[in-house]
């Protein structure tokens, strides 16, 4: 018994680094537009199945990784069925240890927030929302990104 | 000369518009006439909407085999074509997806899935992707309901719940349809849905 519990304290710290998912609805959507200060959010809709959507993640991690201690917040929201959240999408954002935050879409009816994100979007993914209000940016894309046209948003969100 | 050089002028400027043209505002909105097409059906043989004998109006719907969300609707696709295409209305079925982009929406592959489905509607490859693109359809499922003259008069999803049919509470489809059969407006006209991306040709 002593030994187990041994065992859970010395593996409870490296279990803590994989993020948990935490589940959000529509309402969370004009929060994310608006962040406090000049902050620049970087708003991700995926799914585990989209191919494009996996292919431009690693440019995602890539400005969590490269923007850290700058005022610059990536969120992707994930798409996936809520049935497969712990069998597909936990263990993909474990595998892949994903540094930016993750947040499952909790929402039955996607035309009831679609509008919300962006009404220029169709509701194809990937799509990428990203603001900075206090910069007066809003700039939406219905498409697959690379890591350099992300890095001249964001930095012309930072300016 | 100087006829010559307005003319080449105008040509230039005629020019700048058509190739900006499907940059601003893509696609079909309600109330638009869609263009008729000819695609070929799993069967092999070539098909279009004028040659659906009594139709009252057409489903439309986008679709492919690979999409998740395309996979979700399939049997609601099916019991659209069931219920309605006695009544004027049958389901055409579109996969606009490019087959070196996603090697599971080939047409070999859309043949293999229309048969172990037995699909009982045509199930249309859309090889050049025109269709979609005139259509301005950008997921898949995307559905255009349009009535006998090819007016657009609903475009979107299928229902209010693509993962739960039975925590579906909104139909939009059926609702267009049946409004449609009633000689009414149809309410919601549009709606939006999360859905894969279209998999356009990479040039």
């Amino acid at each position: 018994m002593l030994r187990l519990l041994l065992l859970l304290l010395l593996v409870s710290p490296f279990a803590s680094t994989a993020q948990d998912i935490v589940f959000v609805k529509a309402d969370e959507i004009a929060r994310w537009k608006a962040p406090a200060g000049d902050t620049v959010r970087v708003i991700n809709f995926w799914a585990t199945w989209c191919q494009p959507c996996v292919a431009e993640l690693p440019a995602f991690e890539k400005i969590t990784a490269e923007y850290a201690g700058r005022p610059v917040q990536v969120i992707l929201v994930c798409t996936d069925f809520k049935r497969d959240v712990d069998t597909r999408v936990r263990p993909f954002v474990q595998k892949k240890k994903l540094r930016s935050q993750v947040v499952f879409m909790d929402e039955s009816n996607p035309n009831k927030w679609i509008d919300s994100v962006s009404p220029e979007w169709s509701g194809a993914i990937p799509a990428t929302l990203i603001v900075c209000p206090a910069k007066g940016v809003e700039r939406f894309f219905e498409q697959q990104l690379d890591y350099e046209t992300l890095r001249k948003e964001v930095e012309a969100a930072l300016r | 000369m100087k006829k010559l050089l307005s003319f080449g002028l105008f040509m230039l400027t005629a020019l700048v518009f058509t190739a900006f043209r499907p940059l601003i505002g893509t696609g079909y909105g309600i109330g638009d006439t869609a263009a008729d097409f000819k695609l070929t059906n799993v069967d092999g043989t070539q098909h279009s909407l004028a040659g659906i004998q009594g139709a009252k109006g057409y489903i439309v719907v986008f679709t492919c085999n690979a999409c998740p969300y395309a996979q979700a609707y399939e049997d609601r696709i099916i019991e659209l074509h069931k219920k309605y295409a006695p009544l004027g209305f049958s389901v055409v079925a579109i996969n606009p997806n490019d087959k070196n982009v996603q090697p599971g929406d080939s047409f070999d592959k859309m043949k293999e899935r229309a048969k172990a489905k037995q699909y009982p509607f045509l199930y249309l490859y859309d090889e050049t992707q025109e269709v979609a693109k005139n259509y301005g359809a950008t997921r898949t499922p995307h559905v255009y309901v349009l009535d006998a003259a090819r007016t657009v008069r609903y475009i979107g999803a299928i229902d209010d719940n693509s993962e739960d049919p039975s925590g579906v509470t909104e139909k939009y489809v059926e609702n267009a349809v049946d409004a449609l059969l009633a000689g009414k407006e149809v309410a919601t006209k549009e709606t939006k849905a999360i859905g894969c991306s279209i998999k356009w040709r990479k040039s």
